[in-house]
């Protein structure tokens, strides 16, 4: 069927998911996956922001701020310790609807505090309002006015982490728990569970780029590329232009808040860089690199270029390279990397675009 | 608070303001002939006070400063020519991406080339403990070099623009490129020049502010974000106003500190930006409204 | 089209080759695909560093990371630890805790390092910790966090002085200055916030007022207003804490604003640049410190003196720059790893980790190290002397 083609991707990269995996355990080389593992979730902010920059066309330098959103809540909220007020009735109630848990931490201390999941509903409810609430009036700026205000937006996040006591400050929130998503399955950084964690991080990848690629592919997809095309002549068409770039700048952060709070727990600690505008930067460089409207490429550069860094390949280069990377994709292919000519053939089998 | 205290605070938001002007018109400058915001704006002031630094121990200061001003100008034109000129036709979403991405280069070059250390240039009259009193407000003499460098940047430029060929040339092809073209104006060279100048002014403000802030690697990012609050603050294009609209901001930096928990000054630049984005995003001293358009 | 895909390629290969030309600042093995089961006699010690060589730290992690190389390549020409060659494996973090975390379990699965020397800040030594506890790996971190060592992990060492030890010496010193109403100011980073805290919770037990206490963005060029304000408060001292280049600011800018009383640092000001910034207004600056920078005045019998006088004039012959306390620390931490491996006896990361809690009197850069199972540090206040700023060298405190 002619709708199912544009899957055909999704399964491939899952099959290349599995065949990596069982080659790395054959060769004992699973460590790989710690840092497969982290890329993988800060892809999921690279897709969202492909979805924003590249479909709709609007630029966002403070995507880090939403991923530091979704991490600092569920980091927050499963750290903070409520074991004073353990006999208050609030305290009670929460306890026996099970969204508040006693455990031991690593140093033997008793801890009283919100369950991951609804750490993890609550990151997500209070990541999308923000967008919201910071969407309406920023969506209505074009160009470099856009630009500053999410930039804007990415310092007072920084600001407020940095500053607030409850967050750590300076030094970050850490000794995060894991997050028991099903009985038997969590993420968690530890050694062993290591396959375990590849492949959950992978499925959220793979089910976020399911949600883009259908969406792209939607009424509302195409509403956005009209919109990114000539968004005076898609007004006058009558599609509503500010709510679905609203919507896609909601969706998008809600993408990040989930890598947020997933690599949180991954990692056991977040702290105020990952909210800095370098982050912000990046993120956009990856997309700028993968192809402003192209997710396949967009994930791709992610994975690859945050696997490069966190295994310090680039050593004290790291961010000099990053700048030449971009500059050198901006000028000479601005399309993305799946664009240039030679693999052309390899692009028009990976993304499917109704325009060129 | 006494009138001693209230000069004490407006003298120093005077002299941070001053600065954030200059990146600002450095800024406005690029941005009114070519559209574009030029990101690495903040690491011409320090790759200028670098060159100076390390001129500095060979020659004497003054020609340290001028020589750093050509060199950067020079480095001004050759960024243009090579990164910028080839993208001219690009979006504009395409040309703040390459902007940042050269800003993160020059900031590495320069760690790499220098140190992580940090630098400074001496004062230019005096020691770190000179002291100069008015009206009951102590204040370093450098201060005064930082507002009078800035306030001759101001005026030659008013004066090249307004009386000057060629200032009038870049003021046409601000305002109308294709018109430009048709009297015989070379606009690519307008643009090249634009670069050039928003270089030099930023490198001579880098060498002036330098006793004060001292200069180190990493300083041009948090420079240019306050520089481009200012910009849009006072509305971007229009140099007066940006001098203004850091002042402005400066005045508003220190009445915070004194009145409130000093933690809360980074937060002001921010929030204005936020503000004037959302409410009045063409500025405080709006003169046209084509502004608006031309952000599109 | 076939001159883009070069051009592409060929700012690839530049990328990579600068990237070669890096590595070359930062020698590393390659990683081994499987570890020796057993150390046999001639098997190289591997040890990984992991410093913020770039980033907002890079004051802190550069001489470090130089300071790391230098004494392991002096062991390995006197034979190694106990025989053994030591394989020093440098990781830059770029001071972002993420990153450090991600070498951290490279170090740790990969390359099965016996022990970490690092990180350079608190941020990233705390995102580290429980994953070097788990991972039976021993951490000597540079970093200065009461947090590193409070609640106590097993494997987690920290080779700074405590920052309540030099708040108790700057206030001792105000006592016998007879001054008691200070202002306080520190910049917002994990170290200023640090020392502010300390202050602000001994200040009662020395009879000090803290009159006022502001903090200032670590990327602030300009303290005339915050200053001005602690003016207003009509302060007989200010105490400045933070490892920032704003401390020159502070002494510059005090002076400026006519803030005439005396000023104390905190032992972040320990590099003679701060001194060379801050000009003339730097002099009569007082502050607590390891004896690194008053090594040539030190009496001879000092069990420090000779420790202090090699290291100095070692890095500052091979790296044409001055030596600071901060590189120290990453000395400090090498040396008490290479008494443990020679106590211990043996490369087992379980006995070396026994080993470290029992030494004794180990003569380091920051102090003199007395490790305990509960006391994960090893240094008291005896580890800082006051010292001063003369005539733009700094010279040691002694009272008027």
């Amino acid at each position: 069927m002619m709708g199912l083609r544009r899957y055909w991707p999704i399964a491939a990269t899952a099959l290349a998911v599995v065949v990596l995996q069982m080659v790395l355990s054959m060769t004992g080389a699973t460590y790989y996956m710690t840092q497969i593992t982290m890329s993988a979730y800060y892809a999921l902010v690279v897709i969202g922001l492909c979805l924003l920059m590249g479909y709709a066309g609007q630029a966002s330098l403070g995507h880090a701020g939403f991923f530091a959103i979704g991490g600092y809540t569920v980091a927050f909220m499963t750290t903070v310790n409520l074991l004073a007020w353990r006999d208050t009735g609030l305290i009670r109630a929460l306890h026996s609807l099970g969204l508040v848990v006693q455990w031991r931490n690593l140093y033997g201390a008793e801890v009283l505090s919100f369950s991951p999941w609804p750490a993890f509903i609550a990151a997500l409810v209070l990541t999308g309002l923000i967008a919201f609430l910071i969407g309406m009036p920023v969506i209505r700026l074009k160009g470099h006015y856009l630009a500053m205000a999410t930039l804007g937006f990415g310092l007072i996040v920084y600001r407020i982490v940095l500053g607030t006591k409850a967050l750590g400050q300076a030094d970050g929130l850490s000794n995060v728990p894991p997050f028991h998503l099903i009985p038997g399955l969590e993420v968690n950084g530890r050694t062993p569970f290591r396959i375990e964690n590849y492949y959950i991080a992978w499925i959220t990848v793979l089910v976020s780029m399911l949600l883009a690629v259908n969406l792209v592919n939607s009424r509302v997809g195409r509403a956005l590329r009209s919109i990114h095309q000539s968004e005076e002549a898609a007004h006058s068409l009558g599609v509503n232009t500010y709510r679905y770039k609203l919507a896609v700048f909601v969706l998008s952060a809600l993408f990040a808040a989930v890598g947020g709070a997933l690599l949180t727990h991954y990692n056991g600690s977040i702290g105020p860089s990952e909210a800095t505008v370098m982050k912000s930067v990046r993120y956009v460089a990856m997309v700028a690199i993968g192809g402003m409207a192209n997710l396949w490429g967009a994930m791709l550069m992610a994975i690859v270029l945050n696997f490069l860094s966190l295994r310090g390949v680039f050593g004290s280069f790291d961010d000099a390279i990053f700048g030449a990377i971009l500059i050198a994709f901006m000028l000479f292919a601005p399309q993305g990397l799946l664009r240039v000519p030679r693999l052309r053939s390899l692009a028009t089998l990976l993304s499917r675009r109704s325009h060129g | 608070m006494n009138f001693p205290l209230i000069v004490q605070y407006g003298l120093s938001g005077i002299t941070v303001g001053s600065i954030y002007a200059i990146v600002a018109v450095g800024f406005n400058i690029i941005y009114s002939t070519t559209g574009i915001i030029n990101f690495a704006q903040g690491e011409f002031l320090i790759v200028g006070a670098m060159i100076a630094i390390s001129l500095y121990q060979i020659v004497p200061l003054w020609l340290a400063i001028v020589l750093a001003v050509i060199v950067t100008t020079i480095l001004g034109g050759l960024i243009e020519i090579v990164f910028l000129r080839p993208a001219r036709d690009a979006s504009v979403l395409r040309l703040i991406v390459i902007t940042i991405g050269l800003s993160i280069l020059i900031r590495e070059a320069m760690l790499h080339i220098w140190d992580e250390k940090v630098h400074f240039l001496p004062y230019f009259t005096g020691t770190s403990t000179s002291t100069i009193t008015i009206f009951g407000a102590h204040f370093s003499p450098q201060v005064l070099w930082v507002l009078g460098v800035s306030t001759v940047i101001v005026a030659g430029l008013t004066v090249f623009f307004r009386f000057t060929l060629l200032g009038r040339a870049m003021r046409a092809c601000a305002d109308d490129r294709m018109a430009a073209c048709l009297c015989g104006i070379n606009d690519r060279w307008m643009v090249t020049l634009s670069f050039m100048l928003s270089a030099g002014i930023g490198a001579l403000a880098g060498c002036v502010i330098s006793p004060v802030t001292q200069t180190q690697y990493d300083m041009g990012a948090p420079l240019a974000i306050k520089g481009f609050t200012v910009a849009i603050l006072g509305g971007l294009g229009n140099s007066m106003a940006a001098v203004i609209a850091g002042l402005l901001l400066g005045l508003l930096e220190a009445f915070v500190v004194s009145q409130f928990a000093s933690a809360y000054k980074e937060a002001v630049a921010i929030v204005v930006l936020l503000l004037v984005l959302v409410i009045r995003p063409t500025g405080l001293f709006v003169r046209r409204e084509i502004g608006a358009l031309r952000a599109a | 089209m076939g001159a883009r895909c070069v051009r592409i390629l060929g700012t690839l290969v530049i990328a990579l080759a600068l990237n070669g030309t890096g590595c070359k600042k930062a020698p590393e093995t390659p990683a081994p695909t499987k570890a020796p089961a057993t150390q046999t006699p001639a098997a190289p010690i591997k040890v990984g560093a992991i410093f913020a060589v770039t980033g907002p730290a890079a004051n802190l992690g550069a001489p470090e990371q130089k300071t790391a190389e230098m004494f392991v390549e002096q062991i390995n020409k006197e034979g190694g630890i106990a025989g053994h060659k030591v394989t020093l494996i440098v990781k830059d973090s770029g001071s972002v805790p993420g990153t450090a975390l991600s070498l951290a379990k490279q170090l740790i699965d990969e390359e099965k390092v016996l022990a970490i020397i690092g990180p350079s800040t608190s941020g990233e030594t705390m995102a580290i910790k429980d994953t070097c506890q788990e991972g039976k790996t021993i951490l000597l971190s540079c970093a200065a966090a009461e947090t590193i060592v409070n609640p106590l992990a097993s494997y987690v060492f920290k080779t700074p002085q405590k920052d309540s030890d030099a708040a108790r010496r700057i206030y001792e010193t105000l006592k016998d200055m007879g001054i008691t109403k200070v202002g306080v100011i520190s910049s917002s980073d994990g170290f200023g916030n640090a020392g502010a805290a300390q202050l602000a919770k001994l200040a009662p037990e020395y009879g000090m007022t803290i009159a006022i206490a502001e903090t200032y963005a670590a990327t602030e060029t300009d303290l005339t207003g915050v200053l001005t304000k602690l003016k207003g408060q009509d302060v007989k001292a200010v105490i400045d804490w933070t490892i920032t280049p704003a401390q020159s600011l502070v002494a510059k800018n005090m002076k400026q604003i006519g803030l005439d009383v005396p000023l104390f640092q905190s032992h972040g000001f320990g590099n003679i640049k701060y001194v060379e910034a801050g000009g003339e207004a730097a002099n009569g600056t007082i502050f607590p410190c390891g004896r690194l920078l008053v090594a040539e005045v030190l009496p001879g019998t000092h069990p420090q003196k000779q420790v202090l006088l090699k290291y100095k004039q070692d890095y500052e012959s091979r790296y044409k720059e001055d030596a600071s306390t901060f590189g120290g620390h990453a000395y400090d931490a090498i040396l008490i790893l290479r008494e443990a491996i020679k106590k211990a006896g043996s490369v087992e990361p379980e006995k070396v980790r026994a080993a470290i809690e029992t030494l004794q009197g180990v003569v380091g850069t920051g102090g003199v190290f007395n490790f305990t199972a509960t006391d994960h540090n090893g240094l008291n206040k005896d580890a800082f002397e006051m010292l001063t700023v003369e005539n733009g060298k700094f010279a040691v405190y002694t009272k008027k």
